[in-house]
């Protein structure tokens, strides 16, 4: 069995140390230092992308919520802008209503008194009248002019009947 | 051209090139050549496949990576917190023995595993290097890694013994699991080739055999690297952190 033949030893251990190191040394010094530089760089590569897609995602989120805020606040104070506009309006109007009323109303009342003047007038013209008719009348029937007295009695209990 | 039957004689050592210093012969051999050839090939992958360190790795690159991926989680599984400093050795040792049992398979040529004086003196270093990590780590308190814990005192008197031959039992068993390995399937292999080669035309079937075999050495010679990778790893876990 050549495994036992110990003469070839020495030749393969010697070889086989020889080898053994040289492989160990390139591969401590160049070949896996290289290797993980190589798997290092992609992982950092790879989290450097993660790290900037969440910071860019983080900032496009902090912009959407400021235009929001922006977007409510435009919104809060527009409202407030129509509410202030349609209070003023609808104060206006009442105010100009209330005037309108009270002139009207004053117009009314200047209007009644009016005619309660022109009224009391035509009666107490009328009475004048009555009175004057009632005489001539009285005078052209009898010949005798009547008892003034007793005619403007007569004239302003028909008078008093009439205005009931 | 006369084809050597006999299934031993491809283990032989045959002198390339007859060398002698002081009397000790260290004579380039075929087993050197295959050495040569294997360290070759794991240098051109990991330092001349890697050469660019593209971010988007090729073929060799690639495959440069997976290999140091695979040990480096061998380590991480195994050997625990504070071993990856020994990547390189492991890395090293992992690749060296895969190449040159998977060079052995390829016919005519020789496999260096296949002697036991190989594989001894690769389990020897890793016995002696995990031995002197284990005493420059703990002093004297390596010594508890052959006290067995929460064990009866009574039962120690039998457990410490025991333990204390599989530890020193450890370099015999790692490089004789390898050695009789590659010894038994490339005798398999031979033995069926031979045989293929003196029943004419029956042929066909050593040969059949011969072809499943080949597939099994296959994943025997990378297996057994993996194995011998792994427990590497677990003598250092035992060194670096005892229990």
């Amino acid at each position: 069995m050549p495994q036992l033949d110990v003469s070839t030893f020495s030749a393969q251990l010697f070889w086989l140390a020889v080898w053994f190191v040289i492989l160990y040394v390139l591969m401590a010094k160049i070949g896996l230092p290289r290797i993980a530089v190589a798997i290092e760089a992609r992982r950092q590569r790879r989290e450097d992308d993660l790290a900037r897609a969440q910071r860019l995602k983080s900032e496009a989120e902090a912009v959407s919520a400021d235009f929001q805020r922006t977007m409510s606040a435009a919104r809060a104070e527009a409202q407030a802008v129509i509410k202030e506009a349609s209070d003023r309006l609808a104060a206006e109007a009442a105010e100009r209503q209330r005037a309108l009323t009270t002139a009207l109303a004053e117009q009314i009342e200047t209007a009644e008194r009016r005619i309660a003047a022109s009224k009391d007038q035509a009666l107490t013209e009328m009475r004048g009248i009555a009175i004057d008719v009632g005489q001539s009348v009285v005078e052209k029937l009898t010949g005798s002019p009547p008892n003034a007295a007793k005619l403007t009695a007569a004239v302003d209990s028909v008078l008093a009947g009439q205005l009931r | 051209m006369a084809i050597e039957l006999h299934p031993l004689h491809q283990f032989e050592i045959q002198r390339i090139i007859p060398l002698h210093i002081g009397g000790i012969d260290i004579s380039y051999t075929n087993s050197a050549l295959l050495m040569t050839i294997a360290v070759g090939l794991i240098v051109a992958l990991t330092v001349f496949g890697t050469r660019k360190a593209a971010l988007v790795p090729g073929r060799w690159q690639s495959l440069a990576e997976m290999s140091y991926e695979f040990v480096a989680d061998i380590i991480d599984t195994n050997a625990g917190h504070g071993a990856r400093q020994y990547l390189p050795f492991v890395f090293s040792l992992f690749m060296f023995i895969l190449f040159a049992n998977l060079l052995g398979l390829v016919p005519w040529s020789f496999t260096v595993t296949s002697h036991l004086v190989v594989t001894f003196a690769l389990a020897a270093v890793v016995f002696i290097g995990v031995t002197i990590i284990g005493i420059v780590r703990h002093g004297w308190h390596f010594l508890r890694l052959f006290v067995p814990e929460g064990v009866p005192p009574v039962l120690l008197v039998l457990l410490v013994p025991i333990e204390i031959l599989s530890y020193f039992i450890r370099p015999f068993t790692l490089s004789i699991r390898l050695f009789a390995n590659m010894l038994a399937g490339h005798t398999m292999l031979a033995i069926f080739g031979g045989f293929a080669a003196s029943v004419g035309l029956l042929a066909i079937f050593p040969l059949g055999i011969n072809i499943a075999l080949v597939g099994l050495e296959l994943l025997v010679a990378v297996l057994q690297a993996y194995v011998f990778a792994i427990l590497t790893c677990l003598y250092l876990r035992d060194a670096l952190h005892l229990h």
